[in-house]
């Protein structure tokens, strides 16, 4: 009884520690990902999470892991390690390696780990939505109770093909929740420049789809937000939009090297002050949870942790040559040669 | 020992998804006007009676979301039928079909199946003109990861569509509206089989092999009793899948006649009937007499006025023309 009038006011210490730690994983993940971008490690596209860690440790903590179905675009590393996926298969696919969870096929934007729930992992700006919507249409004809996260971006928000799939999952009453992380970019262009309503939120509305915006650098209240939204969707059986504001600190991607094109450093820094890392530092202290010298202890302790994984991806081989024809169909190879 | 049936195409095709819904529960239908509307060609009627609503599902005309969620769908483990009213309106979901369920088994590593048929009419009807009359089969079977089928007769359909439902692969399954009508016979066997990477020769010849797929078959085979007349005896070689490609049962009858004419639908200029001889031409150069030859589709869009789209189709005319060109 104590305990759940506790939970009632405040999050258990265990529970905020856990999402302080998990956000400062993604954090030295993503800028070890950095790292191996710029030694030559890493290449291709690569995209990531950093200043937007909230959101996906939010939802990720309110989902039955390795039940329902996740699904997002291709800055997913953060979806696939919070899902429980090895992360040293993910540096390893990142870093183009055998040992990677693509076997060094897919790289950054393509880390799926369907036991895990982790549907990918796309790379085609909206393209995925509908097959999201096709994860939770397998919910519904068969009556289970998973619920879909349908991660987009803002970007992603304009696509015809969303449309689409909006009006589908109404009409077919699909258990999807399509989760615009407005993280304020389509690429370098600025949300003003890309949508002529910048409240995307609203975008669910024309399909009577319950829609709504929110926060997403407050932990706290996304993880409230989305337990609330999935309890919902599982009760109900219908989809639901919602918009969540955010912003990367980071470029697009590892390309992306000149940011004050489509941005000021006065904004970015302004920005940072919305830290959802320094935001639950912030509480932890003042909860009495943490000091200062218990979250430098844990910070290290993870950065420790990045290092190992770092070195046993970067220890890892790569594929072998032969391997090039594999798994592009479940029974045939493909016809030799060039 | 099993018995045969005379049905048209369409019916044979019906008959083989009733029969695989009827084993699978997975199975499913998916597409425009499929269900109360029986369908544009009529391949789906009475089965929206049957089945109902959660099964034989109409979507709304938006061919990019529906590939989109029937690939979801197979990720999850069904076995979705989805049927383009045209194969010309797939044009509207190829980022789906090439850039998203063609890589699903690839990008997963193998972790992932994706078990789907898309199905439907490509090629010319008759007078739909410049937007309806697409053969896309050759754009289809460019793409690695998927397969590409192209069967030309009621039996082919009845057995190829069955193969298709079991295949744990995106599977493109060719239908040609000018062969809805053509009977054959077709076993009367639920587990009757036609498999992927098999051509077929529909007639025996040793003067010269005239090889096609889907409709061009049934035209090769006219042409061939016509050429009988004139005493060439012509080998129909009915290619039947594009992908995966038979090339052996090919290069075997090229071999015997020592001539090949390639006919397709296709415009001429990069179909797929140029991919075939392009092939019959690097491996079986001293096999040949004569150079490979192609009869393919008029490279134009598909005019309205019936007298100018019977032009643009390849008929009988053409391939005996082509053929007294080799000689």
């Amino acid at each position: 009884m104590a305990k759940q009038a506790e939970k009632k006011n405040l999050e258990l210490p265990a529970e905020l520690e856990q999402y302080y730690r998990d956000m400062v994983f993604i954090r030295h993940f993503e800028e070890k990902c950095n790292m191996a971008y710029r030694q030559g490690k890493a290449g291709g596209y690569m995209h990531v999470y950093i200043g937007m860690e909230a959101l996906a440790v939010g939802w990720m903590h309110s989902i039955r892991k390795g039940h329902d179905y996740v699904i997002t675009a291709y800055r997913d590393h953060a979806h696939a390690l919070l899902l429980g996926t090895d992360p040293v298969a993910v540096m390893a696919e990142i870093m183009g390696r055998k040992a990677g969870t693509a076997g060094g096929k897919g790289g950054s934007m393509h880390i799926y780990d369907p036991k895990n729930g982790m549907y990918g992992g796309w790379g085609i700006v909206g393209g995925h939505v509908p097959i999201g919507a096709g994860l939770a249409f397998a919910s519904r004809y068969r009556g289970d109770d998973r619920v879909t996260l349908n991660f987009l971006g803002d970007g992603a928000a304009n696509q015809g093909v969303v449309y689409e799939t909006l009006n589908m999952a109404a009409l077919y009453s699909l258990p999807c929740i399509f989760i615009i992380e407005n993280n304020e970019f389509a690429m370098g262009t600025r949300l003003e420049y890309h949508a002529a309503d910048t409240e995307l939120w609203k975008r669910g509305l024309p399909f009577d789809i319950k829609s709504e915006r929110i926060d997403g650098m407050d932990v706290i209240q996304m993880k409230k937000d989305a337990e609330r939204i999935i309890e919902w969707v599982r009760k109900e059986g219908k989809p639901y939009l919602v918009e969540i504001m955010t912003y990367r600190f980071s470029g697009h991607g590892a390309a992306d090297n000149d940011r004050q094109l489509y941005r000021t450093k006065e904004e970015e820094l302004e920005n940072m002050k919305r830290d959802p890392i320094k935001r639950l530092e912030h509480i932890l202290i003042e909860r009495n949870i943490a000091n200062d010298e218990k979250l430098e202890a844990i910070d290290a302790e993870i950065q420790e942790v990045v290092d190992k994984i770092y070195a046993a991806a970067d220890a890892s081989p790569f594929p072998d040559v032969e391997e090039v024809y594999d798994n592009i169909y479940s029974d045939m190879q493909p016809e030799k040669g060039h | 020992m099993s018995t045969t049936l005379e049905m048209t195409y369409r019916d044979a095709l019906q008959k083989s998804m009733l029969e695989e819904m009827d084993k699978n529960a997975d199975v499913f239908l998916m597409g425009e006007d499929i269900g109360r509307y029986e369908g544009t060609f009529k391949v789906t009627k009475g089965m929206f009676p049957k089945y109902g609503h959660r099964r034989v599902i109409d979507t709304p005309i938006t061919e990019a979301g529906f590939a989109g969620i029937a690939t979801g769908a197979a990720m999850a483990g069904l076995r979705p039928i989805v049927e383009f009213m045209t194969m010309s309106f797939s044009i509207l979901a190829l980022d789906q079909i090439i850039n998203h369920t063609a890589k699903v088994h690839y990008m997963t590593n193998g972790e992932v199946k994706c078990p789907i048929v898309f199905r439907g009419p490509g090629g010319a009807a008759k007078q739909l003109s410049a937007q309806h009359s697409h053969s896309m089969e050759g754009w289809y079977a460019h793409v690695p990861g998927l397969k590409v089928v192209c069967p030309a007769t009621p039996a082919d359909i009845y057995g190829m569509l069955k193969t298709a439902v079991d295949d744990d692969n995106p599977v493109i399954l060719y239908e040609n509206p000018g062969l809805y009508t053509v009977k054959g016979m077709v076993p009367d066997d639920p587990e009757f089989k036609v498999p992927f990477g098999k051509a077929q020769i529909l007639k025996e010849g040793k003067d010269v092999s005239l090889i096609g797929y889907s409709r061009m078959t049934q035209i090769n085979l006219a042409t061939a009793e016509l050429l009988a007349k004139d005493g060439i005896d012509a080998e129909v070689v009915d290619v039947r899948s594009l992908l995966p490609l038979d090339t052996e049962t090919i290069y075997n009858s090229v071999r015997k006649t020592h001539r090949a004419i390639v006919v397709y639908e296709d415009w001429r200029s990069g179909g797929f009937g140029a991919e075939i001889a392009a092939r019959i031409g690097e491996d079986c150069f001293d096999d040949l007499d004569a150079p490979v030859s192609r009869v393919g589709g008029l490279n134009v869009p598909m005019p309205y006025a019936r007298v100018l789209e019977l032009q643009c189709i390849p008929d009988e005319n053409d391939v005996i023309a082509a053929v007294h060109k080799l000689r």
